[in-house]
């Protein structure tokens, strides 16, 4: 247990000393945090647009007025002619255009009919698609508010998100983040320290000495486990304080599975490690082999129900998608281990299979 | 307890295409000082893993205090201390946090063991709170045999200690290991400088995996054939080329600025020598008749299955 503890002491003393390991550790989680929450977001506020209104009545205003009061449009000007438009577009800002035919409210009035048109700038497909459908829902909302009293026959679907009532991005991101950084500080950071023991030799003196290979492999991760374990904290707290995660669910189930799941990574990067003699050829095998498939085909980003079938069986067999379904199931719905205890089993299953793999492959000599 | 510290017979290891070691034998007994030398690609660094049960052998015995490297190797690996060619220290971490660590993970403490290495520690312990990785080189060896010490190994493995360290670190390490060796610990060193062998009690020379001859270093120099003399003179590269066409000459070689010349017939008078030379326009010829150092008998073994195979 003494040789145990000097190990794990020694293992402390290399990740303070060398500041690139740390600012991994600490500096990532939080740029990761603030990049997903505040750049790369994919929900729309305060798109410019311009509205051409020929008739400029009691109904043309009040639309115009929907839209503008709803937060997701602000007004760039008012087109004077049917010209102006493309010129609009092309200087840039513009995102939307709102045209409505002349004499808007008295075809209502008479025919029952009229005529907005929305031009979305698609040069940008996703924003495009979801301004022009936000335009059109206050449109139809306003029509809805206006018939109500005249029209005898409606439908009218009464629309709640679950779980996320405003449709935000944190719900997904932060789960998604987690996932993919426990990954890669389990999984990179130790396929990284035992490969720099055989590169600098140093891993020849560790096997001459009476240390079992077991007491080196969990000497060597046992640091990682902690270290990644305060970052997932760290996620966590970051993610309720800035960006107002809730978490319904049991916290300590929550740690657990993480725990469960560091475990996973940190089997991986052992497994790596094993395979490989250099610092390099580790660091490739855990970016392009974990990080890629974790960012892309975990359901992450790209939702795996819209993949063709291969990838989908590929995407059954990436770990972190599953780590993804426990924590948003436990975070977003209030889930407890009943919920998810499939999954959990799956995590344990793919677990042990590396933990095999790696003892099988673990060398007691050098070649 | 066996006799010997160390017994090893036909010893064989490949890799791939080469032949790293080749039907290696040898003994070497309990507090000996036992040397290797040979050039680089000799084998010597091959046969210290195999001894430290780093590597398997293909074929051969190799028993290190009794216990076979195959099948004892936990045993061997707690009696055992190496120090490998490349220094393997922690460069992140301090001379003492290093001396420390090793001592913890083979279950002991500085204090324990703290007269087994204070010779060689007190040196660096001035530098005790300097990053390893921060030492000279002769610090570094320091370092890695004291932390290689630690644990008070029966055997000790030292694989090319002197490599990249100055002349006199090389000298204070040599009669470090000497006084270690009063204490009755076996000590193995691999070395490609041939000056050092003059410091064991016995070599081994190796060349391309094979052990060429295996005696004291005084034996060797006994067993040199030939009578040998050193020729000086102002042009060394004519002095060479010419003093190979002389009736009789066995071999010559360029040691510094003078020429080894041997001769298979052990009266060669020196004055029809230099009379040769001074014939070739040679001026200030010097011919001194000397003693074998370890390197030409290290160069004429090289020559001798060569020499067989042709005549």
């Amino acid at each position: 247990m003494r040789r145990f503890r000097g190990f794990v002491v020694k293992e402390f003393y290399h990740i303070f000393r060398d500041y690139r390991t740390l600012l991994i550790l600490f500096g990532m989680p939080a740029i990761q945090l603030m990049l997903f929450g505040y750049v790369l977001t994919n929900e729309i506020k305060d798109a410019k647009i311009v509205i051409y209104d020929p008739s400029r009545d009691v109904v043309t205003r009040k639309i115009s007025d929907k839209i503008l009061s709803s937060g997701y449009f602000v007004l760039e000007r008012n087109l004077v002619s049917v010209a102006e438009i493309e010129p609009a577009f092309k200087q840039g800002d513009v995102k939307l255009a709102l045209i409505y035919e002349p004499g808007f409210a008295g075809k209502l009035e008479k025919t029952g009919k009229a005529h907005i048109q929305i031009i979305g700038d698609a040069s940008d497909p996703n924003t495009a698609n979801m301004l022009v459908n936000y335009a059109s829902g206050i449109i139809s909302n306003y029509l809805v508010s206006m018939n109500s009293k005249k029209v005898p026959l409606q439908i009218i679907p009464e629309v709640r998100m679950m779980y996320n009532g405003e449709l935000k991005g944190v719900y997904m991101f932060v789960p998604g983040l987690m996932a993919m950084l426990l990954m890669l500080i389990s999984a990179l950071m130790t396929s990284l320290s035992i490969t720099k023991e055989k590169e600098l030799g140093t891993m020849e003196l560790l096997l001459v000495s009476p240390m079992r290979p077991s007491q080196i492999i969990i000497g060597k991760v046992f640091p990682y486990v902690f270290l990644a374990f305060i970052d997932a904290c760290i996620i966590l707290v970051l993610g309720k304080l800035v960006f107002g995660m809730p978490l319904l669910g049991s916290v300590f189930l929550l740690l657990l599975e993480s725990f469960l799941y560091i475990c996973m990574a940190l089997s991986l990067g052992i497994l790596i490690s094993n395979i490989t003699n250099s610092q390099q050829v580790a660091m490739m095998i855990s970016l392009v082999a974990l990080m890629l498939p974790t960012i892309l085909l975990s359901g992450f980003i790209f939702p795996v129900e819209n993949m063709p079938g291969i990838m989908q069986v590929l995407c059954h067999l990436m770990p972190p998608k599953y780590y993804i379904i426990i924590i948003k199931s436990i975070m977003l719905q209030g889930n407890g281990i009943e919920y998810v205890w499939n999954e959990t089993l799956i995590l344990i299953g793919f677990t042990a299979l590396f933990l095999a793999l790696s003892i099988k492959k673990f060398k007691v000599r050098l070649a | 307890m066996p006799e010997n510290s160390i017994h090893v017979q036909s010893l064989t290891k490949r890799f791939g295409e080469t032949l790293a070691l080749d039907d290696v034998s040898f003994d070497v007994a309990r507090g000996e000082l036992f040397g290797f030398i040979g050039p680089d690609g000799a084998g010597k660094t091959t046969l210290f893993r195999i001894l430290t049960t780093l590597l398997l052998a293909d074929k051969g015995i190799c028993n290190v205090e009794g216990l076979d490297v195959v099948k004892d190797y936990r045993k061997i690996r707690r009696i055992s201390g190496y120090m490998p060619g490349k220094f393997s220290l922690y460069q992140d971490l301090t001379v003492e946090e290093n001396l420390k660590f090793f001592a913890t993970i083979f279950g002991t403490t500085i204090r324990e063991n703290y007269s087994l290495v204070k010779d060689i520690y007190q040196q660096i312990e001035p530098f005790k709170n300097r990053k390893a990785g921060k030492l000279s080189g002769g610090m570094k060896q320091k370092l890695a045999l004291s932390c290689a010490m630690i644990h008070k190994p029966e055997v000790l493995f030292l694989d090319e200690p002197t490599t990249g360290v100055d002349a006199v670190s090389r000298l204070e390490f040599w009669q470090m290991l000497n006084r270690l060796k009063e204490s009755g610990i076996t000590i193995l060193v691999s070395t490609p400088y041939m000056d050092e062998a003059g410091q064991c009690d016995r070599v081994a020379l190796m060349q391309n995996g094979r052990i060429m001859t295996i005696s004291t270093p005084n034996e060797v120099i006994r067993n040199y054939p030939l009578s040998l003399f050193s020729v000086k003179s102002g042009d060394i590269y004519q002095l060479l080329s010419e003093l190979r066409l002389y009736p009789g000459v066995h071999s010559v070689y360029a040691f510094g600025q003078s020429a080894h010349v041997s001769f298979n017939d052990r009266n060669i008078e020196k004055e029809i020598l230099s009379d040769f030379l001074k014939k070739n326009h040679h001026e200030s010829v010097s011919i001194t008749p000397i003693e074998a150092t370890i390197e030409d008998c290290f160069m004429e073994l090289m020559n001798t299955p060569a020499k067989e195979k042709t005549t």
